[in-house]
């Protein structure tokens, strides 16, 4: 099953993240598309595949980008009508067409007015399984994952001192990130003292929404190794959806087990793909549209063992000089909610050794993932070996 | 309309018709699986078990434990804000399928907690709701 990589990140850009940014989605794609192609080395012309993903028609068509960037044309073009299931997913697509001959340089981006626009934290997510939510008030995403942190902490015997510590570890590491919009210290004092919004939940369990754009190119191993900077060599991917995974985004009544998530589903597969064991792994990210997904990750991952997750965060061994730094970029909680997208372009700078600050010293092995429920996608990125 | 919960009505589709005219006459229906046996919630079109079509609406105690919970402090949507707080429960009833639901404000929440349901008439649609068994 193990096969060597021949597919890499070669570059990542951002524009910037901010509460209200005055600029159209497009402006922001195309900002982040651009500055990842100048980080790679890459000619727009360059270009032939775009992969993007959006909820609700919260953002713009590859084809938009497209003709933005002024490519040639496209061979490849994905719109995906999906949310933080996506980044990986998308990313482990275009490594697929590029191995199999069908792109040679794709984008994968998620741009969004994610705070002044549309938001997901509010939305009404359409679907069969609407009817039984929207009426009694069981009507955001934060209840739909608040709703498998409490059966999950109560299984795994943890609790509020667990789903802190992720928050406080987070924001430590967005103090070294000038994106983060989040960078305040937090202490596990000030959380527990503040108020409860959705029991388990605080608001510092949460996700900040975020106006931005993040995108990063994926081009073949060989190509990416004479391109600007070092490769993040895709090793593995995998998506998955779990069985029972319900009728829409927010359906989970089907799900059987809300302790469990897809990371338990997808992980044999994704290590296995790459011959290696959860052990190698050096630096984690981990999808955390709120605390407890993190920890789930951890735990879904075979990072952690079950009920152990807390204590690992609890005890600094997430940090930078812990045995497993995660979430070095401060998280979807701390440096801000594009879907995991700037999850996976952190990744990408991790292994290729440019995390500044919050670089982990050892980074060969980095897995990432994207989701937060019945379905998600993970990938395992390598340095050049 | 019961001032307690002054939400819309659910959108009936096709396939779950069966489940709100229940709730109307006080009676909770799910499907049931001729094949596995399995009772199914939400309605769907087939079994998520096993993938046969069809199915027989079965009536079903409203009866069962608390398999989780959430209690919203605030509201997400103005509409729900003079409720606050509120709790949803997610219940596995004693038939095996799992439904969602108001916990009335007077039982105090647990895990796998005993409940029993039952039907709060609104203005054009009930509400199952669950209380302490």
């Amino acid at each position: 099953m193990t096969r060597p990589a021949r597919a890499a990140v070669a570059g990542v850009g951002y524009s910037p993240l901010t509460r209200r940014s005055g600029r159209s989605v497009l402006t922001q794609a195309l900002e982040a598309c651009r500055a990842a192609l100048d980080d790679a080395g890459l000619e727009a012309s360059a270009v032939d595949g775009i992969a993007s993903f959006m909820l609700l028609h919260d953002s713009v068509p590859a084809q938009a980008v497209a003709t933005g960037l002024a490519v040639p044309g496209l061979r490849f073009a994905v719109d995906a009508q999906l949310g933080g299931q996506a980044p990986c997913y998308l990313v482990g697509l275009a490594a697929a067409a590029v191995e199999g001959g069908h792109a040679d340089a794709v984008l994968v981006f998620r741009a969004l007015n994610g705070r002044s626009g549309a938001r997901v934290g509010t939305m009404a997510f359409p679907g069969p399984g609407a009817q039984y939510r929207y009426p009694i008030g069981y009507d955001a995403y934060l209840m739909y994952v608040a709703m498998w942190a409490q059966r999950f902490l109560l299984e795994t015997g943890q609790g509020p001192e667990d789903l802190g510590a992720v928050a406080v570890a987070q924001r430590g590491w967005a103090a070294d990130n000038a994106r983060a919009v989040k960078r305040q210290p937090l202490s596990l004092d000030e959380y527990l003292a503040s108020p409860l919004v959705v029991d388990p939940f605080r608001a510092d369990d949460c996700t900040t929404e975020v106006d931005g754009a993040c995108a990063v190119l994926v081009t073949s191993l060989e190509r990416a190794r004479d391109l600007r900077h070092p490769p993040a060599s895709v090793a593995s991917w995998a998506y998955r959806a779990g069985p029972r995974s319900g009728l829409d985004i927010g359906d989970h009544l089907l799900w059987r087990d809300y302790t469990r998530n897809y990371t338990t589903y997808l992980r044999d597969e994704l290590f296995a793909r790459a011959g290696v064991v959860p052990a190698d792994v050096e630096v984690a990210e981990i999808y955390d549209c709120f605390t407890s997904t993190a920890l789930m990750g951890l735990e879904g991952l075979g990072l952690a063992g079950r009920g152990e997750s807390g204590g690992l965060v609890r005890s600094g061994g997430t940090a930078l000089e812990g045995r497993l730094p995660v979430n070095t970029h401060g998280g979807l909680l701390a440096e801000g909610y594009l879907h995991g997208m700037n999850t996976v372009a952190e990744a990408a700078l991790q292994v290729q050794g440019r995390g500044g600050p919050r670089q982990a010293p050892r980074h060969d092995v980095c897995v990432v993932t994207s989701g937060a429920l019945m379905d998600g996608s993970a990938l395992l990125l390598t340095t050049d070996r | 309309m019961s001032p307690e919960v002054a939400s819309a009505a659910p959108e009936a589709d096709a396939d779950s018709q069966f489940y709100w005219d229940g709730l109307r006459r006080h009676q909770l229906l799910v499907q049931q699986c001729a094949r596995c046996g399995e009772h199914r919630f939400p309605a769907l079109p087939a079994c998520p078990a096993c993938g046969t079509p069809g199915g027989t609406v079965v009536e079903v105690d409203a009866r069962g434990c608390v398999y989780s919970w959430i209690v919203v402090h605030r509201a997400l949507v103005d509409r729900f804000a003079d409720q606050v707080p509120y709790t949803i429960v997610v219940v596995e009833l004693e038939a095996g399928c799992r439904v969602v639901a108001r916990l009335d404000p007077a039982t105090a929440v647990a895990g796998d907690l005993p409940v029993l349901g039952h039907y709060v008439d609104h203005g054009d649609w009930t509400e199952l709701r669950f209380r302490a068994a």
